[in-house]
């Protein structure tokens, strides 16, 4: 791609990336409760000492004043003290973020697992059985509540079958030195296969219930891609030269059938992020979407207000990213 | 002396308009046609509600706390669907709930399409810095995730009915606006709008008289859509408890309600959750149906 181009496409996220911080720190300007009062609720202070504090975290500056304030700040990643936690809402975050990233790739593994073969057997098998099972599951896969389906894997393998635990992340048993904060990835680097198992149970229902309605996404999206693939000369030509039907299918079609795939996995890794909020809070996995929650609850307004930036942020990225791969795996479409 | 200007006596065919052919592509389909009436079937529960359900959906009787559905022992068949914590009547309960669902989806979405119908059109229309604000407003709400955005609202604002139709509106107008902006860049081009544009029609008649009737359809379609993931939103609030606040019976804190007996009472959240999934299921499947009926180039 050209450079220039480049450049320029990412001087277009700088308006958004502002947009977004302007209302992030809105909302939560606009959210009713003084943090000082929050923060001094239950014990006994003059009204002189509100003040002093008022003025210490600079809550009496102007708004447009305690903006530039804020926006400086989340620069240089310093987003104040979590009321809550008493510690750097950075550190409290970041002690999170490892195990929502390896929920949220664990789904996209899932996710990508389940629908590139179902997308492709799907558009072979056109109108046939097959097509219309995973037409049926998709629609049940979009159409899942979240949040209901996981508690039904919890009571379907954890309440009776009692294969899998109910909540958590690990075992306290097993105690593996941290490396990456991946727990799968960390059992496996300190060689305990008994630690990885454990976590891999752990990880297996939130991480499908995370999936579902991304892989019935993706099947769809696969299958169209597939179907538009096969319809090509280019693939009518390999099938005339003789080329087994395999290795058209595998080799020829899929290649250029990924694109759309890989695009939209790229944005909906984004709306994961989302789902990450439900799927912690109902499996107890101890990540920054459960915390964002718990946050809300307790009027841990500086959390709430950086990982919502955060999350925000992120996903403003995906998207880009999502773009820039859609140009690069697909030569036609020129930025 | 009028007979020469009177209408040729030859029979003039019946032409069908596109809309009809459409609704009668959609009825032929028998999936959706089914989808449809379930719909319409919740509708009317939420409307008949009081003359439905077979108990009153707040009234408590800790006698009957977790008792089990009618077929399980111990069940009762006037309390078909079991009871929960309190001892409230589940079937009464998600038959009050669907209205919280269904007013909230239809309020959000109706006010959403109306809002973004607007928008979209004066942004594709317009032009110029007309456009690129819209555009740009646009741009910074697709940053943030969905449920999220919902999220920090509903945090902002605090509970309650009007609250979450509110932060859910916020975003979701973004939805059928960039879908008729895409429609109007597309018609301002056409020989129509050119005519108008040509006899001097004004730009308000030409927008809402002579392009809005010609993109509609798409609209409705998508906004039918968007229903299904509205309602899953709203119960994914409530379910969080940043939704409808207790007593009030809502699909999605009827389910966080049963989340602490899943040991002993599965009932409590498995048949809210399965109301929305039917719901939800059956607002997608006639979508779906009525999208391939509006435009048939989408159904493969």
């Amino acid at each position: 791609m050209n450079p220039l181009a480049l450049v320029g496409r990412i001087a277009q996220l700088l308006p958004v990336l502002l947009g977004v911080s302007v209302i992030v720190f809105v909302m939560m300007a606009l959210t009713p409760g003084d943090p000082v009062e929050i923060m001094l609720s239950g014990q006994q202070v003059t009204p002189e000492q509100v003040q002093a504090m008022r003025h210490d975290m600079g809550l009496d500056r102007p708004p447009l004043e305690r903006f530039a304030v804020f926006l400086g700040n989340a620069l240089t990643g310093d987003f104040g003290l979590s009321f809550f936690h008493r510690r750097p809402v950075v550190d409290v975050i970041a002690e999170r973020l490892p195990a929502t990233i390896e929920l949220t790739l664990a789904a996209l593994l899932i996710a990508i697992a389940i629908s590139i073969p179902l997308g492709v057997a799907a558009a072979v098998h056109k109108n046939r059985l097959l097509d219309r099972l995973a037409a049926v599951g998709s629609l049940f896969g979009i159409s899942l509540p979240g949040f209901w389906f996981g508690i039904i894997l919890i009571i379907l393998f954890a309440v009776h079958m009692q294969v899998l635990p109910v909540s958590g992340r690990m075992d306290y048993a097993c105690e593996v030195a941290p490396f990456t904060r991946l727990m799968t990835i960390d059992s496996l680097l300190r060689g305990r296969p008994d630690c990885l198992a454990d976590a891999l149970s752990h990880l297996i229902l939130p991480a499908l219930t995370l999936a579902l309605p991304m892989a019935a996404v993706l099947t769809r999206v696969q299958r169209a891609a597939m179907l538009e693939v096969l319809r090509s000369d280019y693939i009518v030509f390999a099938q005339a030269k003789g080329i087994s039907r395999r290795r058209v299918l595998w080799r020829h079609a899929l290649k250029n059938a990924l694109v759309p795939t890989v695009t939209v996995a790229a944005i909906e890794t984004g709306s994961l992020l989302g789902g990450n909020m439900v799927v912690e809070t109902v499996f107890g996995w101890p990540g920054l979407g459960r915390l964002v929650v718990e946050s809300i609850f307790v009027r841990n307004y500086p959390l709430v207000q950086a990982a919502v930036l955060f999350y925000a942020v992120t996903y403003v990225f995906l998207n880009f990213f999502a773009d820039l791969l859609y140009t690069m795996l697909n030569p036609r479409v020129r930025l | 002396m009028s007979t020469a200007l009177e209408a040729p006596a030859v029979a003039i065919e019946r032409i069908e308009t596109p809309t009809w052919q459409s609704i009668r592509r959609f009825a032929a389909d028998g999936f959706s046609m089914t989808a449809a009436v379930v719909v319409v079937l919740f509708v009317l529960m939420a409307a008949l509600a009081p003359w439905l359900a077979p108990h009153d959906p707040y009234e408590s009787d800790l006698l009957r706390r977790l008792q089990p559905p009618a077929w399980m022992e111990g069940g009762e068949w006037s309390y078909f669907l079991g009871c929960d914590a309190l001892g409230r009547d589940i079937l009464s309960r998600i038959i009050y709930g669907s209205r919280v669902s269904i007013t909230i989806g239809v309020a959000v979405v109706l006010i959403a399409t109306v809002v973004g119908t607007v928008l979209g059109l004066a942004a594709g229309y317009m032009r110029g810095w007309v456009d690129i604000a819209i555009s740009r407003v646009i741009d910074i709400l697709l940053g943030f995730p969905y449920l999220i955005f919902a999220i920090a609202l509903m945090a902002m604002m605090g509970p309650g009915l009007e609250n979450i139709i509110l932060a859910l509106v916020y975003k979701e107008w973004v939805v059928p606006a960039r879908v008729v902006r895409g429609e109007v860049l597309a018609a301002r081009e056409m020989e129509y709008v050119e005519a108008a544009r040509a006899v001097g029609a004004p730009r308000f008649h030409i927008m809402f008289r002579e392009i809005l009737p010609n993109i509609l359809s798409p609209v409705i379609v998508v906004s039918t859509i968007r229903m299904a993931h509205v309602i899953i939103l709203e119960a994914s609030l409530s379910f969080l408890g940043l939704g409808v606040q207790p007593p009030t019976a809502s699909w999605g804190s009827m389910v966080a309600d049963g989340r602490a007996f899943i040991l002993d009472a599965w009932w409590v959240c498995t048949f809210p959750g399965i109301a929305i999934l039917l719901l939800v299921l059956s607002i997608n499947v006639a979508s779906q149906g009525l999208r391939d009926a509006f435009d048939p180039k989408f159904s493969d």
